[in-house]
C-alpha cells in the first residue's frame, strides 16, 4: 500500500496533464465553513473554476437560489458577483435585493444581468467570465435547456480558469448532463432548526456533492447557514448515514471523474 | 372639406388651398385627392431635418411645413451663406424636394421672406420691411384691421410705437414684429442638445462600405481622445452620425459608466452596439459626412492607464457593465439600492449600472435573526388556497400552490404590513397585510400573506405566496 502510493500520485498527475486541466492548487480554494465538510471535500472548493447546482424540483428553487449565493459569498470575499438570469427566469420570480441582505451579502456588490435567451446569456457568461475584477459569476439559465452542452461549459470553465473568476451555474429543474464542471450539487431544502415558539430557524438544505473532477463524490451533508458569520455547518443527518470512505484512501482515488 | 395642399398644375387650373372638395370637383372633374396626413407631413420634416444637420447642429422643425437652421458659425465650411443655401437647395431637389430658401438674422424675419413675396430689395432688413403685413400671420380680422389703419406694409408699423400697437392689436403681435424686425432676440430650440465636442469628416466623394466608414469613425475616436487628453476630460456618451447623400442620418450611441477616452475602448463599445442592431447600417447610395459627438464631459486626469490593484478591478468591472448594458440593455443590467418603505415589493429601487457608480449603502440585517425577507418574489403575488387558517390572526395549517400541497410544521408571524395609506387617493382605504415566515414539513420556507384583516377589512380574505426563501 505505502509504496504504490507515490505511483498513484505521479499517474494521477500524468492523466491530469494528458486532460490538460491543471490542478488546483491549494491556495485557490474556498472554504464551506464546516471543517469536517470542507476535510472531506480535499480542503475546499476550487476558486477559477465551474461548478454546478442542480435543484431537481421547481418547489426547491428558492434552495438551490440560495446555495449558490452562499458559495458566492464564500468565493467572493469582498469583490462584487455579477448573477446572470434569462428574462422569463426573472419574470417567473424575481431576485430580491433585501432577501439577499438576510441571506448575508451587501445588496451593493450585486449586479444583476437579464438577458433575453439562453444564447445571449451564454455569451454573456463567457465574457463576464474573463473580468478579472469579479468575485464570482452565477449563470442561471431558465429550466432544461439543450443549450448547456459539453463544449458550451467547457468555453466557460477555461474563461473561468483564464481570469481566476469562479463560475457557478445554477439549473432548477433541470436534469444534469455531460459537462466540464469541477463540482456538481445537488440541493433540496430541509427541515430547519427551530428557533423559540416554533419559528423556522436558519436556512437549512441537504446538499449532495454528485460529481468531483479529482477527488470524491458521492457525498452528502445537511448543513445549515449562519449568515451572521456567513459559513456552513452541518447537522448530523438522521436515520441512515452514506457510508463515506475514509479520507485518502485508494477506493476513493480510483473515483476520478 | 377643403383642400390642404395642391399641386403647380392644380394651381395652374385655379384650385388654391382653402378651396372647398365640392368647389374643386366641380370645376376640375378628374381631380386625383388624398387624405390628409399631419403625421406623415411631420414625419418627413422630421427625416429632412436630420439631413439638414449636417449643416448645422441648430436645427428645429417649423410646422406645418418648413425648417428652420441656424447656420452661424457654421457656413465657412460651405465657403459662406450662399455656398451654404445653394448646397443645401440642391440636396432637396434631388431628392424630390420642392423648396423656398431665405435666410435672415432672426428665425422669425428668415420664415416670413421665404413665405410672403417680398418687393426687390439691397438687403435683408429692407426685405422684411417691404413685406406686407400678411406675414405677420395675423387672423383675418386684426389683418384687416391693420389695412383699415392704413397699415400696409412691415415698414408701416415699424414707423409706430410698439406701445401703440400692443394696445390697438395686442402684445403677441407687437412681439413677434419686434422680433421679425430683430430688434428683440429670438432663437430658435434645436431639436438636439448640443453635445460638448464634434468632429467630422466630409467626403466629396460618398463612401459606399460600412467597413470604410467604421475605419472613419476609428479615425475619429482618436481625434476626439486627443482633444479630450489636452482638456483633461473624458465623455460619458458619444455619438456617431453617419450621413447619407441622398439625407438620411443613421446614429449610433454609445455610453459608458465611468468617463473615457480610450479610443480602443470606444471602438470596443461601437463594435458592440452595431453587433446589437436590430437592422444593420445601410450605406446606400454613399455616406458623405461622418460625425462623432462627445457628451457629459467630467475630468480625467492623464496617465490613469497603469492602475494597479483595486483600481483596476474597478475599471474592469465597469467596463464590462458598458459593454453588457449595450448588449442587454441599460435597463437590464442592474444595481440595487434600498427604498425606505414597508411594502416589499418596492423596497428595493433598481437603478441601470451604468448611471450608479457608487454602490448603494444598505443596511446589515440583525444579528442572531433568520432570513426574515425572501430572496425570490413574485411580482405579482400568487393566490393561493388555503385551509385551517386559526381566525383572526393566524397562519393556515396547509396551502395548495400550482397543484403541490403544502402542510405546514412551522410558522412565525404575523408580520402586520399596513398600506401606505398617504399614497392612496383619498377615500381609498388598502388593506393591510398579515405575513408569515411559514416551513412545510418537508423544509420548504415560504413568505405567504393574509390580504386584508380578518372581518375589520375583508368578510374572506384571499392568501398570497409572495416570495420563496433558502
Amino acid at each position: 500500500m505505502n509504496e504504490s502510493a507515490p505511483n498513484l500520485e505521479a499517474l494521477k498527475r500524468r492523466i491530469a496533464s494528458l486532460e490538460g486541466h491543471a490542478s488546483v492548487r491549494a491556495d485557490r480554494l474556498f472554504t464551506l465553513g464546516d471543517e469536517a465538510a470542507d476535510a472531506r471535500i480535499g480542503g475546499g472548493m476550487a476558486h477559477g473554476r465551474l461548478h454546478e447546482i442542480f435543484a431537481s424540483e421547481p418547489v426547491d428553487g428558492g434552495s438551490a437560489a440560495g446555495f449558490a449565493l452562499m458559495l458566492a459569498i464564500r468565493a467572493a470575499s469582498a469583490l462584487p458577483i455579477l448573477w446572470l438570469r434569462e428574462e422569463a427566469g426573472e419574470r417567473a420570480g424575481g431576485l430580491h435585493a433585501p432577501g439577499f441582505a438576510e441571506i448575508g451579502l451587501d445588496p451593493g456588490r450585486l449586479i444583476l444581468a437579464i438577458a433575453r435567451d439562453c444564447v445571449t446569456l451564454l455569451k454573456a457568461a463567457g465574457d463576464s467570465l474573463r473580468c478579472a475584477g469579479l468575485g464570482c459569476v452565477v449563470i442561471e439559465p431558465w429550466r432544461g435547456t439543450r443549450l448547456i452542452d459539453l463544449t458550451t461549459s467547457r468555453r466557460l470553465a477555461l474563461a473561468a480558469e483564464q481570469s481566476d473568476v469562479t463560475a457557478l451555474i445554477l439549473r432548477t429543474g433541470a436534469e444534469p448532463g455531460p459537462s466540464a464542471a469541477q463540482t456538481r450539487w445537488g440541493v433540496r431544502a430541509a427541515i430547519s432548526t427551530a428557533l423559540p415558539a416554533d419559528a423556522p430557524g436558519n436556512p437549512a438544505l441537504d446538499i449532495s456533492l454528485l460529481r468531483h473532477r479529482g477527488g470524491p463524490d458521492g457525498l452528502a451533508w445537511r448543513m445549515e447557514w449562519n449568515r451572521d458569520q456567513c459559513s456552513f455547518s452541518a447537522t448530523p443527518l438522521s436515520g441512515a448515514v452514506l457510508p463515506l470512505p475514509a479520507g485518502g484512501s485508494a477506493a476513493a482515488d480510483r473515483r476520478i471523474a | 372639406m377643403r383642400l390642404a395642399a395642391v399641386d403647380p398644375h392644380a394651381l395652374k387650373l385655379g384650385l388654391v388651398p382653402g378651396t372647398t372638395l365640392a368647389d374643386a370637383r366641380a370645376s376640375v372633374p378628374d381631380l386625383a385627392v388624398f387624405d390628409h396626413d399631419p403625421g406623415a407631413d411631420q414625419r418627413l420634416l422630421e427625416w429632412l431635418a436630420d439631413g439638414c444637420e449636417r449643416y448645422s447642429p441648430m436645427v428645429a422643425v417649423d410646422l406645418p411645413d418648413g425648417l428652420l437652421i441656424d447656420m452661424t458659425g457654421c457656413d465657412h465650411l460651405f465657403g459662406g451663406e450662399a455656398g451654404l443655401i445653394q448646397d443645401m437647395e440642391r440636396r432637396l431637389i434631388r431628392i424630390g424636394m420642392t423648396v423656398r430658401i431665405a435666410s435672415g438674422y432672426a428665425p422669425e424675419a428668415a420664415h416670413a421672406l421665404a413665405r410672403f413675396h417680398s418687393r426687390p430689395a439691397t438687403d435683408e432688413a429692407m426685405a422684411v420691411r417691404r413685406l406686407s403685413v400678411t406675414a405677420l400671420e395675423l387672423d383675418a380680422e386684426a389683418e384687416v384691421g391693420l389695412r383699415r389703419a392704413g397699415l400696409k406694409t412691415i415698414a408701416d408699423l415699424a414707423a409706430r410705437p410698439s406701445s401703440a400697437l400692443s394696445a390697438r392689436f395686442g402684445k403677441p403681435m407687437a412681439d413677434r414684429l419686434a422680433r421679425m424686425l430683430g430688434q428683440s432676440d429670438s432663437r430658435i430650440t434645436p431639436r438636439r442638445p448640443l453635445p460638448a465636442l464634434v468632429v467630422e469628416r466630409r467626403f466629396a466623394e460618398p463612401i459606399g462600405r460600412v467597413e470604410t466608414a467604421l475605419k472613419v469613425l476609428a479615425e475619429l475616436t482618436g481625434e476626439v481622445a486627443t482633444l479630450l487628453d489636452e482638456r483633461g476630460k473624458g465623455g460619458r456618451r458619444f455619438l456617431a452620425r453617419f450621413f447619407r447623400s441622398d439625407g438620411a442620418v443613421r446614429d449610433i450611441a454609445v455610453e459608458t459608466g465611468l468617463p473615457s477616452r480610450d479610443p480602443k475602448v470606444l471602438e470596443r463599445l461601437f463594435r458592440e452596439r452595431m453587433d446589437a442592431l436590430a437592422d444593420p447600417i445601410d450605406p446606400g447610395f454613399g455616406f458623405d459626412l461622418i460625425q462623432l459627438g462627445v457628451d457629459r464631459l467630467e475630468p480625467l486626469p492623464a496617465g490613469q492607464l497603469k492602475l494597479e490593484g483595486g483600481a483596476a478591478a474597478e475599471t474592469a468591472v465597469a467596463g464590462l457593465i458598458d459593454r453588457l448594458s449595450i448588449r442587454l440593455g441599460r435597463n437590464r443590467v442592474r444595481r440595487f439600492a434600498p427604498k425606505d418603505t414597508h411594502i416589499p415589493e418596492q423596497a428595493v429601487l433598481a437603478l441601470p449600472a451604468i448611471e450608479a457608480a457608487t454602490p448603494a449603502r444598505w443596511e446589515s440585517p440583525e444579528t442572531g435573526e433568520p432570513p426574515l425577507r425572501p430572496i425570490h418574489l413574485f411580482d405579482p403575488p400568487q393566490r393561493i388556497r388555503v385551509a385551517g387558517a386559526e381566525v383572526p390572526d393566524g397562519p393556515p395549517r396547509r396551502f395548495q400552490w400550482r397543484q403541490s400541497q403544502h402542510e405546514i410544521a412551522r410558522f412565525e408571524g404575523p408580520e402586520r404590513i399596513a398600506p401606505e395609506w398617504w399614497t392612496l387617493p383619498p377615500g381609498r382605504r388598502g388593506l393591510t397585510r398579515d405575513y408569515f415566515r411559514v416551513e412545510d414539513v418537508r423544509g420548504r420556507r415560504f413568505w405567504i400573506f393574509r390580504h386584508g384583516l380578518y372581518e375589520r377589512e375583508r368578510e374572506h380574505p384571499d392568501w398570497y405566496l409572495h416570495g420563496l426563501f433558502a
